[in-house]
């Protein structure tokens, strides 16, 4: 378990280098194309990058909170929801975390947070019309592994950099309509070659793969083992096994997850995917998440 | 022979920072089963403080169970007044919840009772206090384990036994509380 904090704190780290390096040399390149290599362009975009990585350590949760529409649980309403949680806290030792609701008639659930002092856990109103009280309790606990393994920091973090590498290639592929930015004279019109668009053809072909990519290797194997830590907390695997199973039987999309945010949830909240690779291979380079069969078994040879 | 000077500093060096951490790491582990004892203790008085509640709820609804009633408040008396060792703890624990069960199943006979908010609401924070209860004394029996592991590994057994670091023992739950209560009608 220490051994998966560490690592997980280590990729976090890594993968803010690696995007301030990107952000980086795509503000290099732009630069080089359109300023005539000026250094300015290139420190603009490290300043940015640089921004956007430390605004993502303190601000990513909100943002993955409020991106699903998560709104806090009221501790009378969600009566039992706290309680849950607390309980689960005092066995894995944690501190109790922030409660959050989305209301989403699909059932699933996510994690976010930098470390488990500033964490905080959502669930849909649908998870919580449709699990029974020792289901709830394996999804919440499988939940709070992710906090206490500081899966969400790389999660989180995730989110916030997968999203801003899709407005980079955005912004890129949009400015070709500007000719790169190049229009000084009225006789530039005519100059139909125009770099920066290229740039951001390549980007926007290249990033969202490589977001995905990244997406899933951060995600796929956490699932499992948090899995395999809920029930070290609740001590009881067939709670979460049901609840697996329930959410398996169901076929609804959960609309409040996004792209960027695909990997937080439970479940992979996208449909059409088929949650068992009943369409698809059983591993697929883009799923976010093993398939639940997968995880079931697993968990039945606890 | 500078060389072998560097090299014994940095001998030295290495072995204290293997001894504070290490030390450190004893320590940690064993307020955290401090703690944990302690948050058993809170979870246990919070289910006291619950009762009195109960029984003025069930009261208003079924005030004829007198027997039941009783029960639960002499059991919650016994757990009040036992001393603050894990043995006597747990016999008057257990002893209180085969009672609390016995008042939650006159819900049963008394519909009205059981449509009752306040009745539900006490039901539902009772039965998660229980979990929790049940949580604190896992988390305990956990950090023990982690204390008692690393005391008797090798190497750190030798120096923890120069400082009297000592072995502590699990929570266990007594007969009347491991078997099921049985429930009268």
């Amino acid at each position: 378990m220490y051994e998966q904090i560490r690592s997980n704190k280590r990729r976090s780290a890594l993968l803010i280098a690696g995007f301030v390096v990107v952000v980086t040399l795509v503000g290099a390149a732009v630069g080089v194309v359109i300023g005539g290599g000026s250094i300015a362009v290139t420190i603009g975009a490290l300043v940015v990058a640089a921004a956007l990585a430390f605004g993502s350590y303190w601000k990513a949760d909100q943002i993955a909170l409020s991106v699903s529409r998560a709104r806090p649980a009221d501790p009378r309403e969600y009566a039992r929801l706290h309680n849950l949680v607390e309980g689960l806290c005092i066995a894995s030792g944690l501190p109790k975390p922030g409660v959050y609701v989305v209301d989403d008639p699909a059932p699933n659930a996510f994690a976010t947070g930098r470390n488990p002092r500033h964490a905080s856990i959502a669930v849909t109103t649908g998870l919580l019309e449709k699990m029974n009280r020792v289901e709830l309790e394996g999804v919440v606990a499988h939940e709070l592994s992710h906090i206490r393994n500081y899966d969400i920091l790389v999660s989180t973090l995730a989110v916030t950099m997968v999203g801003s590498v899709a407005l980079l290639s955005d912004l890129a592929i949009r400015s070709m309509w500007w000719n790169g930015g190049r229009v000084r004279r009225s006789g530039d019109h005519n100059d139909t070659n125009n770099p920066l668009a290229f740039v951001g053809f390549a980007l926007l072909i290249v990033a969202p793969i490589a977001a995905k990519v990244m997406q899933a290797a951060i995600s796929r194997q956490r699932e499992s083992l948090a899995d395999v830590t809920a029930c070290q907390m609740t001590r009881y695997p067939p709670g979460l096994i049901s609840a697996l199973e329930k959410l398996q039987e169901d076929q609804t999309a959960t609309h409040a997850a996004s792209t960027a945010t695909a990997h937080l949830w439970i479940e992979q909240p996208m449909s059409g995917l088929g949650d068992g690779g009943r369409l698809r291979g059983p591993h697929s380079w883009f799923d976010t998440h093993p398939p639940l069969e997968e995880r079931i078994a697993l968990l039945r040879e606890l | 022979m500078t060389a072998v000077i560097i090299v014994l500093i940095i001998i030295v060096v290495a072995l204290a920072v293997y001894l504070i951490s290490a030390y450190n790491g004893l320590i940690r582990r064993r307020n955290q089963i401090e703690n944990a004892w302690a948050q058993i203790d809170v979870q246990l008085k919070r289910r006291l403080d619950l009762i009195p509640n109960l029984v003025e709820t069930v009261k208003g609804y079924a005030a004829h169970e007198r027997e039941t009633l009783e029960a639960v408040i002499s059991a919650r008396n016994a757990a009040v007044a036992a001393p603050d060792t894990p043995e006597a703890q747990s016999k008057t624990e257990g002893a209180l919840t085969s009672t609390l069960r016995q008042l939650f199943a006159l819900g049963e006979a008394y519909p009205d009772l059981k449509a009752n908010q306040n009745f539900l609401a006490l039901q539902e924070e009772l039965s998660s206090t229980e979990g929790r209860i049940a949580y604190a004394r896992q988390f305990y029996n956990d950090s023990v384990l982690g204390y008692n592991n690393k005391l008797q590994q090798f190497p750190t057994m030798y120096f923890a036994r120069m400082l009297k670091f000592e072995r502590r023992e699990y929570f266990e739950a007594d007969e009347a509380a491991r078997s099921t209560p049985d429930v009268s009608f």
